[in-house]
């Protein structure tokens, strides 16, 4: 039985979910600007058109900020700390939350290349989260 | 004919005993005795309130999700004019923002800002039991603490990017409870060292539990009317010379800069363009502390110091009782009380400065104060500039 907080997916999101199901990582692109963009909306944030396309990514990234918690976020996660926490920049540009998944947790540092692992928590829910990438 | 002018003629808080309401209290009952203990200060009654501001986390969900109609009821009156804007914990200086301009409009004439929190003696504080939905869906399932690991990733980066350090945020710490040792309303009294904030337990790198703000009940009231309407009241009148906010996220994820505080930046400029002055002019300053990140990030986002030097900036005692920089003088989120949404006891304490009304840890010769409210997760600010003249 899975404990943890699991997303609340709404329609705007799901094509999100289901992509991480399939262990594919997917944002939007402004099909005007070219921009990336996450979290899932339905308008671009920079020039606000409404044509946006689900597109896939590379999942690879760099870590721009990072937490380890040493206190559990809930009693779900107590088996868990000290576990990482970290903001993402993916090499397309957004920047997306996740967990930093590692033996070396006190190795986790800003500017770190990661890349993308696909977590099946739940029958119906896949987190994506990242790992080191090899050096 | 010019604007009429907004003053604050009524302030109160309410007492606390060990962090908790005695004899306890449901949260519209503490801001009602709050809103007496205010209307009382400034000679007001509560039949002169035409508009009424609330924000909480209270009654959610349920009947706090209406919080105006539920105060309004509680107090028996019927507002024309009613704010119920949640910005988190910034949102009592966006509330005055918003009743300042009704009141200079003339659509009305006297402003009753009030809050109240019973999340210590209820044990109802539970942010991570909010339902994962929009843009929490991408942080809630990962385990990030709330609110204190988003500070902390903030943290992390302003480290990074210019060298900050644990002492440096410990020194807010212990400046604070300094100050809160000056005042007998305060729940934390007892002496603090830097070395006692760095051996606290670690919650989230790099913050450490006397980072973090108090977990306690509270509530508070604020009154607002005309500068004219004040002569003939027994308070002195505390002027409103500006205010400002913004807000920039609701995910830490999609804050634009995690090493600057930019909705303060933005609330802090519209606020002292709006006074005329700078921050050169602040003789005493509330900054929201929530966590010591927190302070440190507002006060370079409000120009005191420039960017990237809050952490000098805040050595050696600068913020502390005799320091250059007086700051937080009650002792703050960190050590006199937070009951969640802090922001509404900047507003009191930087009126009791103004008033010179401050005992043991009053400033001398403050003429002009900053109340800085932060909300949500660095996601909102909301600055006001007071003035006793």
């Amino acid at each position: 039985m899975y404990e943890k907080p699991l997303p609340v997916i709404d329609p705007t999101t799901r094509p999100f979910w289901d992509a991480a199901k399939a262990h594919r990582l997917v944002v939007q692109r402004c099909e005007d600007c070219k921009m990336h963009i996450f979290i899932p909306r339905s308008n671009c944030t920079s020039c606000f058109s409404d044509r946006l396309e689900w597109v896939e990514v590379s999942g690879e990234g760099t870590i721009y900020t990072y937490t380890i918690a040493r206190r559990p976020a809930g009693p779900a996660f107590k088996e868990e700390v000290p576990y990482a926490v970290a903001i993402i920049d993916l090499k397309e540009g957004p920047r997306i939350l996740s967990n930093v998944v590692t033996d070396d947790v006190e190795g986790v540092t800003i500017g770190q290349k990661v890349c993308v692992i696909f977590d099946d928590v739940t029958e119906d829910v896949t987190l994506p989260k990242f790992v080191p990438a090899e050096s | 004919m010019g604007k009429r002018q907004v003053v604050i003629v009524g302030v109160a808080d309410a007492p606390l005993e060990k962090g908790v309401i005695p004899g306890g209290a449901n949260d519209l009952e503490i801001q009602a005795r709050a809103a007496k203990a205010a209307l009382d200060e400034a000679g007001l009654k509560l039949s002169d309130v035409d508009g009424l501001s609330t924000a909480g986390l209270w009654g959610i969900p349920g009947p706090g999700q209406f919080a105006t109609l539920s105060l309004s009821e509680h107090l028996g009156i019927r507002p024309k004019f009613s704010d119920s804007t949640n910005l988190g914990g910034s949102a009592f200086e966006a509330h005055v923002g918003h009743a300042a301009m009704a009141i200079e409009s003339g659509a009305i004439d006297v402003a009753l800002i009030t809050y109240g929190s019973t999340q210590k003696s209820q044990r109802s504080r539970n942010l991570g039991g909010r339902p994962p939905s929009f843009s929490l869906q991408f942080d809630t399932p990962y385990g990030l603490p709330n609110p204190v690991g988003a500070y902390a990733m903030a943290a992390t980066r302003h480290m990074h990017e210019y060298g900050t350090t644990s002492e440096h945020l410990a020194e807010i710490a212990v400046a604070t409870r300094q100050w809160a040792m000056k005042n007998p309303g305060a729940t934390m009294r007892d002496p603090l060292t830097v070395e006692d904030v760095l051996s606290s337990k670690t919650i989230t790198d790099p913050l450490h539990l006397l980072d973090c703000c108090l977990v306690t009940d509270g509530g508070g009231a604020v009154v607002l009317t005309t500068e004219e309407r004040a002569r003939d009241l027994k308070a002195r009148p505390i002027y409103v010379r500006g205010h400002g906010e913004s807000q920039t996220h609701m995910s830490i994820a999609a804050m634009p800069d995690l090493a600057f505080h930019t909705a303060a930046a933005e609330s802090g400029v519209r606020a002292f363009e709006m006074a005329g002055i700078g921050p050169e002019a602040i003789d005493v300053a509330e900054i929201y502390d929530s966590f010591t990140i927190t302070v440190l990030l507002t006060l370079e986002a409000l120009g005191f110091c420039g960017r990237g030097e809050g952490g000098p900036f805040v050595s050696n005692g600068r913020t502390g009782p005799g320091g250059a920089f007086p700051m937080n003088t009650n002792g703050g989120g960190l050590s006199y009380a937070h009951p969640g949404m802090y922001g509404i006891f900047l507003l009191i304490e930087a009126v009791r400065q103004l008033r010179g009304e401050a005992g043991e840890r009053q400033v001398a010769n403050v003429k002009t104060a900053l109340a800085h409210g932060t909300g949500g997760v660095l996601s909102s600010g909301a600055t006001c500039i007071l003035s006793n003249h």
